[in-house]
């Protein structure tokens, strides 16, 4: 069986996000960039299963600008076989919306044919939570979201799902997608001599053209803005002057 | 001429960091407190390491390393260099390039359970009575049929303690050469348990606490001539051979600390409030980042071309002196004014300060002190004018 695993190039989770002068969006030029975490986990994930016996194949598929390779070479060195890139924009500040994204990830399964697609459940910069959604509705297939565990076992992924108040475990058939949350495993380092095998790796570039989808932004951002600063805080000493503050500042 | 990194060499520095900050740096305090780092947790990281796929990196693809160029090599040992010796150089370790010397049943003795962390090695050229002048070494070898038989004593040898055997370098005999007689070397490879080698407890040191130097010992040691590393008499090719780098090994992992110390004097500067104002707003702590700064950058510059320039064979013993000499003084400096910045906060041991101003000190002494590097670099502008 082969596994597609789309990965996106984000903000790094480390990096202190600065709202650009105009409003206009997040600052993204030279910030460190890498891939978004929850896509890590669905690698890994992938590579488990193909440890495992139950995959032969992991292919990796980035959309967004050229340096998003990056990541498609992260990935193969955790050990994806390959890697397709479609580049569909040229400037790092434009993202490409979940539709249009799914649209291509449908394309791309048509050709491959992957018995299973293991997502990341969001993208940590826009946190949309829709990729994989709106992919399961494009190819007609099943999807487990927010996946904490997953089997394959009989033609048929059992996954355990985070949902609040506990977890819940469905099973759907494959073809499916699945959407990989953070308990799902702890993503492995790149060793280093498989980062040196990675640069013998294919990687395919493709524009959105190539499959037929129009990328162009449906959806105007307005503004963006930071958060408000919180105000400083106080020590106290004990919880009779914690009781008292909160009195004076007529908290109770 | 491209000073940007590749794909791969980017992915080197990241898989490297993570790995250091997530595995290796909460061990810090430990070690440096109790200046012990625990049988246990030294094979338990090292374990972590050949699973992650950072040990004995340096070492080729043929014999299970990762087969690095040595600009890409440089940036995994800068990235270890940010943690303590005792944490990086004794889980992740990088078995001594030298062992690429091993021939024939050597290579299954020594190289290759060397690199897959089975069995580890530590060098022995330093004596009481020969440091800088390692030609006046005393320790010697003399023959007996086919057999050598080593006497003398080495000492300030690095994780002997630990060591499964070490790389010894002993005199065999003497040659006249254009300035006199002089001492002809050899390398042997001893095994620890050999009738004859002791191994004693070294001295206490003010750097790399946890990381251990001894005393090492032969008395009658007997040692067959399959044990020779490299050809009789041919101690010092061996060592020029495979041994140049690790003059840049020094230097880059100096530069990770001294990136490490910056970092921190930086936050500092930006966060720490004096008379209303943030620190880093007076000329008198801002400038001193920029000092520290340039000079971390012209030491790292000096380092990668010179690792350029040696995967190019075009390298020369100036160039590695002079990355060696810049990136450990530029260490001590910026180790120096980054506790300055601080304040008192510096030298508690809560920050990792403390221990990157008294590590930065041995830099300047081993692996050639920087005095031994000026000579080098200064010979080599002299010489071909007869100097
Ligand atoms: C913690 C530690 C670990 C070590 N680990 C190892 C190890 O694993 N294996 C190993 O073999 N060695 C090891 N060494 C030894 C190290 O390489 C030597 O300390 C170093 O080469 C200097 O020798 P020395 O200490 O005998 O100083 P000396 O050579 O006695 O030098 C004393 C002073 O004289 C100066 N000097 C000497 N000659 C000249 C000259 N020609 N021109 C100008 N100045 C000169 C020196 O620069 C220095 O300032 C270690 C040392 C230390 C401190």
């Amino acid at each position: 069986m082969k596994i597609l695993v789309p990965v996106k190039r984000v903000i790094d989770f480390n990096v202190k996000v600065r709202v650009k002068g105009d409003g206009s969006g997040v600052d993204l030029a030279n910030v460190k960039m890498s891939m978004n975490p929850f896509d890590e986990v669905a690698v890994e994930e992938a590579l488990r299963l193909k440890e495992a016996g139950v995959a032969d194949e992991i292919v990796v598929v980035s959309i967004g600008v050229k340096q998003a390779q990056d990541v498609l070479r992260t990935a193969m060195a955790m050990g994806a076989d390959r890697a397709i890139l479609v580049v569909a924009a040229d400037d790092v500040h434009q993202d490409i919306e979940p539709l249009a994204v799914a649209k291509i990830l449908a394309a791309v399964a048509k050709e491959e044919q992957p018995g299973l697609i293991i997502a990341g459940k969001q993208a940590i910069d826009n946190d949309m939570n829709a990729t994989g959604q709106m992919l399961a509705a494009l190819l007609g297939w099943g999807q487990a979201t927010f996946a904490s565990e997953v089997k394959i076992e009989d033609g048929k992924a059992r996954v355990t799902r985070e949902v609040d108040g506990g977890l819940q475990v469905i099973e759907v058939k494959l073809p499916a997608i699945i959407t990989a949350d953070l308990r799902l495993n702890e993503p492995r380092y790149a060793s280093l001599p498989n980062i040196m095998k990675a640069k013998k790796k294919p990687l395919d570039e493709k524009t959105p053209a190539d499959y037929g989808v129009d990328v162009t932004p449906r959806l105007t951002a307005v503004k963006t803005s930071e958060p408000p600063v919180r105000k400083a805080g106080v020590k106290v000493a004990s919880v009779d002057e914690l009781v008292t503050k909160l009195k004076e500042t007529g908290v109770i | 001429m491209d000073f940007g990194l590749s794909d791969e060499q980017r992915m080197i520095v990241e898989t490297t960091r993570a790995f250091v900050e997530t595995e290796l740096m909460p061990h810090e305090l430990e070690v440096e407190r109790s200046g012990v780092l625990r049988d246990e947790l030294r094979l338990e990281l090292q374990g972590k390491a050949i699973e992650a796929g950072l040990y004995a990196a340096n070492m080729p693809e043929e014999v299970g390393g990762a087969g690095l160029d040595t600009l890409s090599w440089l940036l995994y040992e800068k990235e270890l260099g940010k943690t303590s010796y005792a944490l990086h150089w004794n889980t992740v370790c990088r078995p001594s390039n030298i062992l690429m010397a091993c021939e024939g049943e050597q290579r299954d003795r020594y190289l290759l359970p060397a690199v897959r962390g089975e069995r580890h090695d530590c060098q022995a050229l330093t004596e009481p009575g020969a440091g800088s002048d390692l030609r006046g070494m005393k320790t010697s070898a003399r023959a007996d049929g086919d057999d050598f038989i080593l006497n003398g004593t080495k000492h300030f040898i690095s994780h002997a303690d630990t060591a499964d055997f070490a790389i010894v370098w002993v005199a065999t005999g003497e040659e006249d050469s254009p300035r006199g007689r002089r001492a002809l070397i050899t390398a042997f490879l001893v095994d620890k348990g050999t009738p004859g080698f002791t191994v004693r407890e070294g001295y206490r040191n003010v750097s790399h606490r946890g990381y251990p130097n001894s005393i090492l010992e032969f008395d009658d040691c007997r040692l067959p001539k399959g044990q020779i590393l490299g050809e009789l008499h041919k101690g010092f090719e061996v060592a020029g051979q495979w041994l140049g780098a690790t003059r840049l090994q020094v230097a880059s992992t100096c530069l990770g600390r001294a990136e490490r110390a910056l970092a921190l004097a930086t936050e500092y500067a930006a966060q720490r409030r004096q008379f209303g104002q943030q620190i880093g707003k007076f000329q008198g702590v801002s400038f001193k980042l920029a000092d520290m700064a340039t000079e971390l950058k012209a030491a790292e510059l000096l380092t990668r071309e010179a690792a350029w320039k040696y995967d190019q064979g075009t390298v020369t013993e100036a160039d590695m002196a002079m990355a060696k000499l810049k990136a450990t003084e530029a260490l001590a400096m910026i180790a120096d004014e980054a506790i300055q910045i601080h304040g008192g906060m510096g030298l508690m041991d809560e920050l990792p300060l403390e221990r990157i101003w008294r590590d930065a000190r041995v830099e300047r002494i081993w692996e050639g002190t920087s005095e031994i590097q000026r000579h080098i670099i200064s010979r080599e502008m002299l010489r071909p004018l007869g100097g």
